[in-house]
């Protein structure tokens, strides 16, 4: 899922709940999210696990 | 107030006993808790009915070791038996608890008397001791300022000399912040060395316990009493010549309060002088820790909370409610992620303590902040408090290596400010012998501390 289809979802869904004031919260999260998944950590599946992880050990 | 140290060579002497330090203590609970607020439970008639056991045993010849008689408070998330464990929560109302948690067992081997039970930030979840069914804890140096969080009242409680020492818990900096603000040391160990059994949890994979101190030596005194080794005497500190210290500038001194940054060059100045090796060097990633840690703390506490927030959700502090709901929806895919570089930042600071015997960095960027204050001045812009009081010392529980904070002095204002070693996992020992070593430079003070000064 993408952040903005999440955060479409996660903001309607505390909306329903009665939970408005979970908005700014939702999108700091969503901002953590983004930096989370941009970071150059991450592996993906055209990746080899020494590439990505041991390759950059000091 | 005096040091454990201290405490214990008089007692010994005949020069003192645990009743008169405890009702020393009690008075000053008494004098100050109604405009501190440090305290949920105070523990009178326990606490003194513990004091002359203690002192029939030191006059019967019994020694329990180095806290025995020694008024110790201890933060309101951790099990005593038969009093309740609020958490500073309307949630937890009604609870009793029906056995001691094991640190409290181990501290009861060990002779300290409990004087009682000390505020924080609701469920341990914030930076400022705020947001309290009990009321907001208020700094001893400024009462218009945050004690720190989520150990506010430990930190005030000792700094205020109504305990000589406390036990915090320690989930992104929880007893290392109101150290640092209330000027204490504050130690959290190794991730997994003192047991979290009987503590409500935040964060089950990087909640700690752990001592705040009027000095380092005390502070290895209570580690090691929540170990259940309560006759080990402090470490031979690391001889300062040859100390090799790591200072990891970029991310961690980018971010600085003036004053901070003066007492922290300060500091590392007295550590050269003194005979230290002080090294520039780069944790990679560091720009990452705040995203990892907040996806791994949000998601334990969540689950943790589900069921109450469904059922009683009105008896959470508005904040904190809010805060755990946001974890209701951090996706398993990101977990996942955050897990992933929780790896990668333990081996960062693996290679960055590699070849240096401790990293050295301010305890917070800032100091106490006003009570009521959403964002503060930092560097060229205003930034969330919260975000600026977790930011340097979240990692080590991210990666689990031991921390201490030491006070470094205080700024133009009159308010504290800490200096944090950080060492290499399970050596939380070695970490305290450089500590030790480092604590004289650190607080500028050239002798021992706590004779007659403190509070």
């Amino acid at each position: 899922m993408t952040i903005d289809a999440w955060l479409q979802a996660a903001i309607a869904d505390a909306e329903r709940r009665g939970l408005p004031d979970l908005k700014p919260v939702l999108e700091t999260l969503a901002k953590a999210t983004t930096a989370l998944r941009a970071a150059d950590f991450n592996q993906s599946a055209v990746e080899s696990r020494q590439s990505s992880v041991e390759g950059r050990r000091p | 107030m005096m040091t454990i140290e201290e405490f214990s060579r008089r007692l010994r002497a005949g020069e003192i006993t645990s009743t008169q330090v405890t009702e020393e203590c009690l008075r000053r609970i008494e004098a100050d808790n109604a405009r501190l607020n440090a305290f949920t439970l105070v523990m009178a008639d326990e606490a003194r009915r513990r004091a002359r056991e203690a002192d029939k045993e030191v006059a019967s010849g019994t020694d329990r070791g180095p806290l025995h008689g020694v008024p110790i408070s201890i933060k309101d998330i951790i099990d005593i038996r038969g009093v309740p464990t609020t958490a500073s929560s309307r949630v937890r109302e009604g609870h009793v608890a029906e056995r001691d948690a094991p640190v409290i067992a181990h501290l009861r081997q060990a002779g300290a008397v409990l004087v009682g039970k000390t505020n924080l930030h609701e469920f341990a979840f914030g930076t400022t001791s705020e947001d309290s069914a009990f009321g907001a804890v208020k700094n001893p140096h400024d009462p218009g300022r945050s004690a720190g969080g989520s150990s506010g009242g430990s930190g005030a409680s000792v700094a205020a000399g109504m305990a000589l020492a406390s036990i915090g818990t320690d989930t992104g900096g929880s007893v290392r912040i109101p150290a640092g603000v209330c000027g204490t040391v504050g130690l959290k160990p190794t991730l997994g060395e003192v047991s979290i059994d009987g503590v409500v949890p935040l964060s089950r994979t990087m909640d700690h316990v752990g001592p705040l101190t009027a000095s380092v030596a005390d502070a290895s005194l209570v580690y090691h009493a929540l170990l259940g080794d309560a006759r080990t005497a402090p470490p031979v500190p690391m001889p300062m010549h040859g100390l090799r210290l790591a200072v990891p500038r970029k991310y961690f001194c980018d971010l600085l309060d003036d004053e901070v940054r003066a007492r922290f060059d300060a500091a590392l100045d007295r550590l050269r002088a003194a005979g230290a090796h002080v090294d520039e060097i780069e944790i990679r990633h560091a720009a990452d820790i705040a995203p990892v840690y907040l996806h791994i703390v949000l998601s334990d506490a969540a689950a943790y909370h589900a069921h109450t927030l469904e059922t009683m959700p009105d008896r959470y502090t508005p904040a904190v409610r809010l805060r755990l709901e946001m974890g209701r929806y951090v996706m398993a895919e990101d977990y996942v992620r955050a897990l992933a570089g929780r790896e990668v930042l333990a081996r960062e600071v693996d290679a960055a303590l590699a070849q240096h015997d401790a990293l050295v960095l301010p305890t917070l960027p800032i100091v106490a902040p006003p009570i009521g204050a959403a964002t503060v001045e930092v560097g060229r812009g205003r930034e969330p408090v919260r975000n600026v009081m977790l930011r340097l010392t979240q990692l080590f529980n991210v990666t689990g290596h031991p921390a201490v904070s030491i006070p470094a002095g205080p700024t133009s204002s009159g308010l504290p400010c800490g200096v944090q070693l950080v060492g290499c996992r399970h050596q939380t020992d070695v970490l305290l012998k450089v500590a030790l070593a480092c604590e004289p430079q650190i607080t500028g003070v050239s002798v021992p501390r706590g004779g007659t000064s403190g509070g």
